[in-house]
């Protein structure tokens, strides 16, 4: 029995060293955010602030566009995640319920996808979008956030689609309901929870994309919020922590209150899949 | 984007009583239903493919009023010879390697200990979400805190523990290498402990506590039981980490932008440069051909992996 007690100790002390890991550095961020200058700049930071402020947040709104860099971050992510789940959702279905070689070069592209080399993609897509004259515009950064999403978007509604059987269409068919009607009325309604999740999930990603943001927009109105950050860090003081990391804090929420509603539904989704098989 | 390997997994699975499902949509329908999705993916990813490798071949410069011309395998001799970026090649292996070999072995540990019935697991499953869900551009800012020399927290508990202080960790020669490895496996973590975990729960109870019965010490139920019906997806999820990881940007371009001295200069960051900075996109191209060679290799050993973990399971 003494055996078994000892691994359960040693186990609740490497699941403490793994809950210190990753929340340590979360946590110095929000103290950070707190701080005054003053306190900042002294010699022994603590971990609590001791005059907790929020002055940094009112700084961080003053010295850079911020709301307005959230606005165009929110346009090109929401414009995106839309776009990305409207266009995806019909072939995602012909991908579940089809095999044909246009299914398999759509697997394959997905998987290929996960390899892009951004590289080699960034330099020839500048040059595209140029002659469309969609550098340096919201509108083209929105569709590349869509041409990007669409792997992920086509993989998880596929998933969706395969777990709505196809016995509840059949039925539908043998009630007397057209083609567009099953899909319309039935499967619509079955699948709308994955494309909502699917959808969030491509909000996300785009709302923290960073690498093209950096590449096609050059005018500072223009910049979404991931760009606009790093103009803050440069030749940084110890003053101006404070504001980076109110600014920084703001950035993340969005992602956190998303994720923190999705994330059951993907990996609760990848689970029972992973059981059921 | 974990969930790939896993849900793959779950898809691959049910028996497909495909015949029915082929009446379902025909063959005009279907190409209609994905001409949408096709268009802008040619356009604006398989198109741009195709012309950055033919780009490699030109001496395509930004903002240049001649025209551009083919100057054939020039741009590869150069690159050849060129030592910084061999340099920053290496680096980039470094960084690959090692952010994926301690992210895949940590989020081995804890999807283990997750898989176990401790208490606080929801805590740690809720705390997975933020490095998850952060924007890169704030996980590096975050670590720029921490590694702060003189408001971090890191430097002002070593000064606690009597550890000495001082370092200015993204600046020194030595330790900025480690130091953006430490973050790069921070973020990377959580995906890779989810996919983990989901191939956990996919090994066989049973089997488990047969072997408990008969005595198998913890170890050996692992190397046994676990292992083999793990390693599909710990083969999957390795590789994708690898491929993720060579491709990483904004992480190193917030915490060092490459400094000191090119200590930390991804492949991206060098392409970056060359490409945006100086205007060189031939050449940039170029590396960004070498680089597509190194990533489809390492493409090869995911699908590869995933064949055999299909014999497997």
């Amino acid at each position: 029995m003494r055996t078994r007690t000892t691994t359960r100790i040693g186990q609740y002390a490497a699941l403490l060293a793994y809950l210190v890991f990753l929340a340590l550095p979360f946590l110095w961020l929000l103290s950070t955010a707190f701080k005054s200058p003053r306190e900042l700049g002294s010699l022994h930071p603590t971990w609590i602030p001791r005059h907790p402020t929020l002055d940094n947040f009112r700084q961080a709104f003053d010295e850079q566009p911020l709301l307005h860099a959230a606005l165009n971050s929110l346009l090109a992510a929401a414009g995106a995640a839309v776009v990305a789940v409207v266009v995806a959702t019909p072939p995602a279905y012909v991908m579940a319920r089809r095999r044909s070689a246009l299914t398999r070069a759509a697997t394959g592209w997905v998987i290929v996808s996960q390899a892009f080399p951004l590289v080699l993609v960034i330099i020839p897509l500048f040059l595209v979008l140029k002659n469309l004259r969609l550098v340096d515009s919201l509108a083209g950064l929105t569709l590349v956030y869509v041409v990007w999403a669409l792997p992920f978007a086509l993989w998880m509604l596929a998933g969706y689609v395969r777990a709505v059987p196809t016995e509840v269409e059949e039925a539908a068919a043998v009630d007397g309901a057209g083609r567009a009607r099953t899909l319309v009325s039935v499967v619509a309604p079955l699948l709308a929870p994955g494309i909502v999740a699917t959808g969030l999930f491509a909000f996300v990603t785009a709302w923290n994309e960073f690498f093209f943001a950096l590449v096609l927009l050059k005018t500072s109105e223009k910049q979404t919020l991931p760009v606009v950050l790093t103009h803050f860090i440069g030749a940084e003081g110890v003053a101006d922590l404070g504001p980076l990391a109110a600014a920084a804090f703001l950035a993340t929420l969005p992602s956190l209150v998303v994720f923190a509603i999705v994330q059951r539904r993907i990996t609760g989704g990848m689970l029972t899949g992973a059981v059921k098989s | 984007m974990a969930l790939v390997s896993a849900t793959e997994r779950s898809t691959r699975r049910p028996p497909h009583p495909t015949g029915a499902r082929d009446r379902a949509v025909t063959e005009r329908g279907a190409w209609f239903l994905v001409l949408p999705a096709l268009i802008p993916i040619l356009v604006l990813s398989v198109g741009p493919l195709l012309y950055g490798i033919l780009l490699a071949f030109t001496d395509s410069q930004s903002g240049r009023t001649r025209p551009t011309r083919w100057i054939g395998g020039l741009n590869f001799r150069d690159l050849l010879h060129d030592t910084l970026f061999w340099e920053s090649f290496r680096i980039g292996l470094v960084w690959a390697a090692g952010v994926t070999a301690a992210q895949v072995l940590l989020a081995l540990g804890l999807a283990l200990l997750l898989n176990q019935e401790l208490r606080l697991r929801w805590l740690a499953r809720a705390l997975a979400i933020i490095p998850w869900a952060m924007p890169e551009v704030v996980v590096g800012i975050m670590w720029r805190l921490v590694y702060n020399p003189d408001a971090g927290v890191l430097n002002e508990t070593l000064r606690d523990l009597g550890l000495g202080g001082g370092h200015d960790w993204l600046s020194g020669l030595g330790t900025a290498l480690p130091a953006v490895i430490v973050v790069g496996v921070w973020a990377g973590m959580p995906q890779t402990t989810v996919a983990l975990l989901a191939g956990l729960q996919n090994t066989p109870r049973e089997l488990h506590e047969a072997a408990a019965v008969d005595g198998a010490g913890a170890w050996r139920r692992f190397r046994t039981v676990t292992w083999p019906a793990l390693r599909p997806v710990a083969l999957a999820i390795t590789a994708l980490d690898l491929i993720w990881n060579f491709n990483s940007f904004a992480l190193v371009y917030v915490l060092t932008n490459g400094g000191p001295g090119g200590r930390t200069r991804l492949p991206m960051l060098f392409a970056y440069e060359e490409a945006f900075r100086y205007g060189q996109f031939g050449y940039a191209a170029a590396m960004g051909c070498v680089l597509v060679a190194v990533v489809s290799v390492l493409l090869a050993l995911f699908l590869v992996g995933r064949l055999r973990g299909g014999d497997d399971a």
